[in-house]
């Protein structure tokens, strides 16, 4: 047995013994293991415990679940995840395709600086965008005084603390920090299309947008998924930027997100175990859709 | 005629494509802006608006929000958690990744599979256990309690992203820099290393970039002094929370270094967040 994993089948160079492979992970898997690895076990575990975090467990089953599934603010929270994901994926890739088709089929100086300027959103601390989208919003902000400036007064108002308008603000700020990452993932992408299918769409005296919709769109669709995949995983996850914006979730409840409730419950009432069968609702989604997305990627690059 | 007026036509649409950008340009760009001016001015100057430049350019708000806030203590804490865990992710997601990358071994398949589940999965899912366990090895409120788990999640970006650099590196190019009596320890530092440098150099920013921002961590593991910028940021109260330009030169503090690794290392940002993510 051990020959046949270890030597023959298995061509490595001479100076290479399988086995160093284990040494060379080994360091690194402990503490992932340890970590990273072990918690996401527990958090499955906990989710079936009454447990403040501090008491001992006591086993519950599924009460847990049950709880949840009658939870309206967990409901509600999820609800404002969802509605996340058109500020954080679906205008985002629009914004970043629209951009995209401006920018292909042209030379232009000074993309880099584009580029650049337009990534920078991307780099920064989320508790820093909020801090300054806070400022942009509050009351004698500066976007209330250009409002007024411009001869809209009835448009002012505390954008982050109106009931109506809080949810919109901060998805806006969503769009404008993950518009840029779209953009230069499908820019990379329209780079790597084959430039002869431009000069068909073109002899074929195709329009911008034919050539947009027949070329560029069918081009970028795995540029595309990936994009999706991550902001979407963003707009799920969201936290230190509704943290800083709304302090956690206010007006109300009105921009109330699941890792608040994560937080809240685990690290505020003391309800770990009830906190974690959130967590793993929540870790679940995002596996799931995460996995079915790359699914399609990869089924695509198989039949081509 | 014809051709002159698709000349004028072809001019204005680059034109308006132009102006588009600037637009978007400008609108990334000027919150920062803001924020920025609004660091170097004093609270009397803040009703001649937000994009008028300071009368003079004072530092009293940083030296407030240094000491009076404490940034500068939440500074300290960012390096000496940021430091240990590029330096430590690096290394031993380099090893892996040569490992995963370059040698054949039975359950490679299932090892990458395995940790490739730590790209996916939130912070959410595993802060609850990860504090009961800090607490259980005495952890909790210490700098190990962010190192730890941030070098663990780091691994798994890190293995994902030299994996993927060493298994394009050609294979001659490694067999023919191997001299007899060499074996792959020597290999992957003395020989595959120093040939890797724009990959490693995108990890090292990457995870920088991760780990200075890092936030939901922070915020459950430690309290006080141990706190890093994002955190000291989000939890500021108190009087210097009600002054605007203090808050505005906090926030400059916090984003700074970011910014400037950013502007020297944009290519290998851009590069490792989107070829990273293509990968996946």
């Amino acid at each position: 047995m051990k020959t046949r994993f270890f030597s023959s089948r298995l061509d490595n160079p001479p100076y290479i013994h399988p086995y160093q492979a284990y040494l060379f992970i080994l360091p690194g898997l402990i503490i992932y293991a340890v970590f990273v690895l072990w918690p996401i076990l527990n958090t499955a575990r906990y989710s079936l415990y009454d447990w403040t975090g501090f008491s001992d467990p006591v086993y519950i089953g599924l009460d847990n679940y049950a709880e949840l599934w009658n939870d309206d603010d967990f409901w509600l929270a999820l609800q404002h995840n969802a509605f996340f994901v058109i500020f954080y994926s679906i205008l985002p890739i629009m914004l970043g395709l629209f951009l995209t088709a401006l920018m292909t089929r042209r030379t232009l100086r000074g993309m880099t600086l584009f580029r650049t300027g337009l990534f920078i959103p991307q780099v920064m601390s989320p508790v820093v965008v909020g801090i300054i989208w806070r400022w942009l919003f509050a009351y004698d902000g500066p976007i209330n005084e250009l409002l007024l400036a411009l001869g809209l007064d009835g448009w002012v108002r505390p954008w982050l603390g109106d009931f109506t308008w809080a949810r919109y603000a901060v998805g806006g700020v969503g769009v404008w920090v993950q518009y840029g990452l779209c953009m230069v993932l499908f820019i990379a992408g329209a780079q790597s299309i084959n430039t002869d299918l431009y000069d068909a769409a073109a002899v074929a005296g195709a329009n911008a947008w034919q050539e947009f919709r027949h070329v560029t769109l069918p081009g970028l669709r795995q540029q595309i998924l990936v994009a999706f995949v991550l902001t979407f995983i963003a707009a799920l996850r969201v936290f230190d930027l509704v943290f800083v914006l709304t302090r956690g979730g206010g007006p109300g409840k009105e921009t109330i997100v699941t890792s608040l409730l994560i937080y809240r419950e685990a690290f505020q009432y003391n309800r770990a175990g009830y906190g974690a069968a959130m967590a793993l609702v929540l870790t679940v989604i995002i596996v799931t859709v995460s996995a079915l997305v790359m699914r399609l990627q990869t089924s695509e690059e198989d039949a081509q | 005629m014809i051709r002159d007026r698709d000349y004028w036509r072809k001019q204005a649409r680059t034109g308006l494509t132009y102006l588009m950008l600037l637009i978007f340009l400008i609108g990334a760009l000027l919150p920062f802006a803001g924020i920025f001016l609004t660091a170097f001015k004093s609270s009397s100057e803040l009703a001649q608006g937000p994009f008028a430049l300071p009368e003079t350019w004072q530092f009293d708000n940083f030296q407030k929000a240094w000491d009076g806030a404490r940034f500068g203590t939440y500074f300290r804490s960012s390096v000496i958690v940021v430091v240990p865990v590029v330096v430590i992710a690096t290394i031993l997601s380099t090893m892996s990744g040569y490992a995963f990358g370059m040698i054949r071994f039975w359950g490679d398949n299932l090892l990458l599979l395995l940790i490739v589940l730590g790209l996916m999965v939130p912070s959410e899912a595993v802060i609850i256990p990860l504090w009961k366990l800090m607490g259980t090895l005495g952890l909790r409120n210490t700098y190990w309690a962010l190192i730890l788990p941030q070098v663990g999640l780091s691994f798994a970006f890190g293995t994902f992203w030299m994996r993927a650099h060493f298994k394009s590196m050609p294979t001659e190019l490694v067999d023919a820099a191997v001299v007899d009596g060499c074996n792959a320890w020597n290999v992957l530092w003395r020989v595959l290393f120093p040939l890797s440098r724009p990959a490693l150099l995108s990890l090292i920013v990457l995870l920088f970039m991760w780990t200075w921002n890092e936030f939901f961590l922070v915020l459950v593991m430690v309290t006080g002094d141990l706190r890093t910028l994002p955190v000291g940021l989000a939890l500021l109260r108190g009087r210097y929370a009600a002054d605007v330009p203090v808050m505005a030169a906090a926030a400059t503090i916090v984003s700074l270094p970011v910014i400037v690794m950013y502007f020297i290392f944009q290519r290998h940002f851009i590069r490792g967040m989107v070829s990273g993510a293509l990968k996946e």
